[in-house]
């Protein structure tokens, strides 16, 4: 969709300035959601989504090659699985220190829980932004009707 | 006087609307309003998590999929034939859902089996065991730690999925016509 015509949407005024207030907004409240989700409404999938809204905002202004240039497929590709490892790796740490599978308490006496539920948000954090954009470069990364039919 | 039946009430317009537009960039669009307009509902209910999920997803990434996927398909909905069965089937599924929702509590019913057997559990017990304000985050992280990470294993298998059909069989297309390589569908 930005690949035919990268220059179009770049070259309107009012959506290239707007987006370029609000994308640090979206990126910021999303690691508020991220850090937050303890406390008030929100948690990793929230924050996640948001953040890859954020990225995919981008994407659609500035083209699909400046937003890989900022945050490449293979970077993209890594931290989808990462996420998932670092949610596993807590568990598989949890039975090494002697507890139940994802059992925090036995990470920390006193913060144990927090530490936990820190860890395990930022993995499905990571792994949904790095999901969601992962699908956005395969859709947005194919050819238009046009391109294949000059071939 | 609240803002809710007016929200109902738009989202069966908006469905009726998306059900009769034949241009499918219209009915892209309008579906993204049709998961705004949900957003405002979970906003209403107090389900504020809920409401960002559906904002983010499915007013702005999935709609953005929808375009992405017309830059690549026609744009306008063929003219099919009319044909009843589809029709009597859905009407038949509509009756049985709507009986269904007579047995169902009211909104809000506090004698409603969720608020009287498995809430007071967890509202009482993650003030005693996790020391967390939000409840939310407990039962997903703690009480369910294990279904989040099986949510969060779905969630990569989609992704991986995605990546398998379409990327993989750009760089096939890619392979197969000889082209000079300035068709912008490098990795």
């Amino acid at each position: 969709m930005s690949k035919p015509n990268p220059m179009r949407m770049r070259e309107m005024v009012v959506v290239r300035e707007v987006s370029r207030i609000l994308i640090p907004f979206i990126l910021l409240f999303a690691l508020y959601v991220q850090f937050h989700g303890d406390f008030g409404p929100g948690g990793g999938f929230q924050a996640g989504v948001i953040f890859a809204a954020g990225l995919v905002l981008y994407g659609l202004i500035h083209g699909l090659d400046a937003l890989q240039r900022a945050v490449p497929p293979r970077l993209i590709e890594v931290l989808a699985a990462g996420g998932v490892m670092l949610y596993g790796g807590v568990g598989l740490v949890t039975i090494a220190l002697g507890g139940q599978f994802l059992e925090y308490k036995v990470l920390d006496p006193h913060h144990g829980e927090h530490w936990g539920l820190l860890l395990i948000e930022g993995g499905v954090g990571i792994t949904v932004t790095a999901s969601m954009t992962a699908i956005f470069y395969a859709f947005a990364g194919r050819d238009t009707v046009q391109n294949q039919e000059k071939r | 006087m609240t803002v809710e039946p007016f929200l109902f009430g738009f989202l069966i317009v908006m469905a009726v609307v998306i059900i009769r537009m034949r241009s499918l960039l219209a009915a892209a669009m309008l579906s993204g309003i049709f998961s705004l307009i949900s957003a405002g509902l979970f906003v209403l209910m107090d389900a504020v998590d809920v409401a960002f999920t559906e904002a983010a997803v499915g007013a702005g990434i999935s709609t953005v999929l929808f375009l992405g996927t017309l830059s690549l398909t026609p744009t306008q909905e063929r003219q099919g034939k009319f044909r009843p069965l589809p029709l009597v089937a859905v009407i038949i599924t509509g009756l049985v859902l709507l009986w269904g929702i007579a047995d169902m509590p009211y909104y809000g019913d506090p004698s409603a089996p969720a608020h009287v057997y498995l809430a007071p559990e967890y509202i009482q017990g993650t003030a005693e065991h996790f020391h967390i304000p939000n409840i939310v985050t407990a039962v997903l992280g703690s009480y369910r730690g294990y279904d989040t990470f099986g949510e969060t294993t779905v969630i990569f298998t989609a992704a991986t999925g995605v990546l398998l059909l379409l990327a993989h069989r750009r760089q096939d297309e890619d392979e197969l016509t000889s082209d000079p390589p300035d068709t912008g569908a490098e990795e």
